[in-house]
């Protein structure tokens, strides 16, 4: 099948290093410092506060938002991640799993509010959304670390493109999901697309939206163990320090520490939706 | 004065609505432009004009256009060609602005599957109109809180949709149509989701409402005696096309074509004549002028037992049976004293369908009074002939 060479390797190489780099860089670099200030400042606050007063804070809300079996397991959870000496290591994955959330949340539902609402809008997200979903995520990992440098920058960029299309489509078909008369009735009492979009389309796709919402932060938290590669700190550091020196107890408690943080913030977003659809 | 004006509407769905329509204006038929084009004409050159304060219909089965003609009046769906008037302006070339200030103000609209936001109260819900238009919260939840009570829902201001049973959630629908004060009513198969008691419930309560407010209601339904019932005038829609105007008499006596007539000829006639339509003028004795023996002659005339009686102002005293009026003549009592008095009266709009249990249990003819005046009577016999064979040959001596 060798019919014809396509220089995609060397072409992409000296696209990268004659004008990504040189002229961009600058560009990349104040984004960079942007976020690291950003991500830096909630790990900071995260790891400053007292543990103690972000256990209550988080027994509180479990419990509000799931119930007491919830508040119970954040407890046991925090007394393990403390017990193992994890505590600061999982601030800085949750500071990163929260930030990216965050960008992709703020990206992601403007976006998938538009391709719900425009066919030409839908048409060009739609394969894009296809493209960072089906990308190996290394392979996007080593332009970040060309453009953001080492560190939890590039862990949130590699997150949120990683991350963001779940928040996008689950906010398009919720707003589609809204029934065709309550949109029709809408109209006809002479709603503007505005009115129709905040009283009507997205209350009623809110639980959709958060269901987004939650599948975001789940991908966010198993992308923090692969960051951890282009040197995020967090609890995939200690996970990868278990793999490479072939420490078997090192990746376990490290990896307990994910799975802990993983079912409370499940919970937590779950119980958002549920919230949602009453 | 004409509220809303349609003129020649019509709406092709498809890629090349105008090259559809070129081919409709030279006369092809529906089903070749669908053929060859793949488009389909849902709305075919409408024309109609619906009266200030008046209750049009307009009737058609499923896939006629009827749904598709409501929308085009408000242009929640865009017409391909044509104009609607509404007050006399032209819908179709508004402005995004001008067409959501005249939905605000003058059409409110009523769904079949309700359409209500079940992210809201009832109260919410029927203050929504008002809320879009930026009336202050005070003043928009009194004047739903009206409406609510002019559709009888007092009471389940905070309840949510869900909580409400079908024709409770028609009521906040028709309450939210109410609570803006828009003139017109677009009404689309609005009882067409309830069950048939619910419905008629509604049916009647429209109208009561209607004679309260003096709306303007343009009412699409694909049943015909609900539009027999409701419609001043009734539009019979096939294919896109209004085949027929008229009201509900007009359409039942002179079909327009073989479609209507097969349609309104399974019409359970019960309900749409009534009992001035079977009535028949009475043999009358006139208490003040003659006495017993007088009335026994005329009952021996008309070959009848018992004769109504009325006074020189043709207002209704009562029943004289022959028995009556020998004792009476024997005794040299008045009239007045052996009338059978609570006969039972019946009122001209009473339609045939009541009359069957009435007619079944009275030993006498039915009276038809209406102010106190006897117009006629109706027998079991005239009922009965008046369901076999319409009104015309009924009323005809």
């Amino acid at each position: 099948m060798n019919y014809f060479t396509l220089p995609l390797e060397e072409g992409t190489n000296r696209f990268v290093d004659d004008w990504l780099l040189p002229v961009t860089g600058e560009f990349f670099d104040s984004i960079s410092e942007g976020l690291r200030t950003f991500v830096d400042g909630v790990t900071d606050l995260l790891i400053a506060a007292p543990p103690e007063l972000l256990v209550l804070i988080l027994i509180i809300i479990s419990w509000k938002f799931s119930g007491k079996g919830l508040a119970l397991f954040a407890l046991l959870g925090s007394l393990y991640l403390g017990s193992v000496d994890l505590w600061e290591a999982a601030m800085q994955t949750v500071a990163i799993v929260i930030v990216s959330t965050l960008i992709s949340v703020i990206i992601g539902i403007p976006f998938g509010i538009l391709a719900a609402t425009n066919k030409t809008m839908a048409s060009v997200v739609r394969p894009i959304l296809d493209f960072m979903q089906t990308l190996p995520s290394f392979v996007y990992l080593i332009p970040a670390i060309l453009l953001f440098g080492l560190g939890n920058v590039p862990a949130v960029i590699a997150t949120f493109v990683f991350a963001t299309p779940p928040a996008v489509r689950m906010t398009t078909l919720g707003i589609q999901q809204v029934p065709a008369d309550v949109v029709e009735a809408s109209k006809a009492f002479g709603s503007t697309k505005w009115q129709l979009l905040y009283k009507v389309q997205l209350p009623l796709a809110l639980p959709s939206i958060m269901a987004g919402v939650n599948q975001t932060m789940m991908l966010a938290l198993s992308m923090a163990v692969i960051a951890s590669m282009i040197g995020a700190p967090g609890l995939g550091s200690v996970v990868l320090e278990g793999i490479s020196t072939v420490n078997v107890g090192l990746g376990l408690t490290g990896g307990l520490g994910i799975v802990v943080l993983a079912i409370i913030m499940d919970r937590i977003t779950q119980g958002l939706v549920r919230k949602n659809k009453k | 004065m004409k509220k809303i004006e349609v003129n020649n509407l019509t709406k092709i769905f498809g890629s090349h609505p105008q090259q559809g329509l070129k081919r409709l204006m030279n006369g092809e038929q529906k089903e070749s432009i669908l053929a060859e084009t793949g488009m389909t004409v849902g709305v075919n050159q409408a024309s109609f004009s619906v009266e200030a304060g008046e209750f049009f219909v307009i009737m058609g089965l499923s896939g006629s256009g009827k749904s598709t003609l409501i929308r085009l009046v408000n242009r929640l769906i865009e017409p391909t060609s044509g104009e609607v008037l509404i007050d006399g302006q032209n819908i179709v070339e508004m402005g995004k602005n001008e067409l959501i200030e005249t939905r605000r103000k003058k059409l409110g609209m009523v769904f079949q599957q309700f359409g209500l936001f079940p992210h809201r109260t009832v109260l919410q819900n029927v203050a929504y109109g008002l809320e879009i238009q930026g009336v202050k919260k005070e003043e928009r939840n009194k004047r739903a809180q009206q409406s609510i009570e002019d559709v009888g829902l007092h009471g389940y201001e905070n309840s949510y949709p869900k909580e409400l049973s079908g024709g409770m959630q028609q009521r906040v629908g028709l309450a939210r149509a109410l609570a803006n004060d828009s003139d017109i009513l677009l009404m689309d198969e609005a009882f067409s989701a309830l069950d048939p008691l619910i419905r008629k419930e509604m049916q009647d309560e429209l109208l009561n409402l209607q004679n309260k407010l003096g709306k303007t209601i343009l009412f699409i339904t694909h049943d015909l005696d609900e539009a027999l019932k409701l419609g001043d005038r009734i539009a019979i829609m096939k294919n896109g096309e209004i085949v027929q105007v008229g009201t509900a008499d007009e359409i039942l006596e002179n079909p327009a074509n073989e479609y209507v007539s097969n349609f309104v000829k399974d019409v359970d006639r019960s309900k749409v004549l009534m009992a001035s339509h079977v009535m028949k003028k009475p043999a009358v004795h006139m208490a003040d002028k003659s006495g017993a023996l007088a009335a026994v002659r005329k009952m021996e005339e008309a070959g009848a037992s018992s004769i109504f009686v009325v006074d020189k102002d043709n207002n209704f005293k009562g029943l004289l049976t022959i028995d009556n009026a020998i004792n009476a003549y024997k005794e040299n009592l008045p009239i007045e004293n052996v009338l059978i008095e609570d006969i039972h009266e019946i009122s001209p709009e009473t339609p045939l369908n009541d009359l069957f249990g009435v007619a079944v249990e009275a030993k006498y003819p039915l009276a038809v009074v209406e102010n106190g005046k006897l117009l006629g009577i109706v027998s079991r016999v005239s009922i009965l002939s008046g369901l076999v064979l319409g009104k015309n040959e009924v009323t005809t001596p």
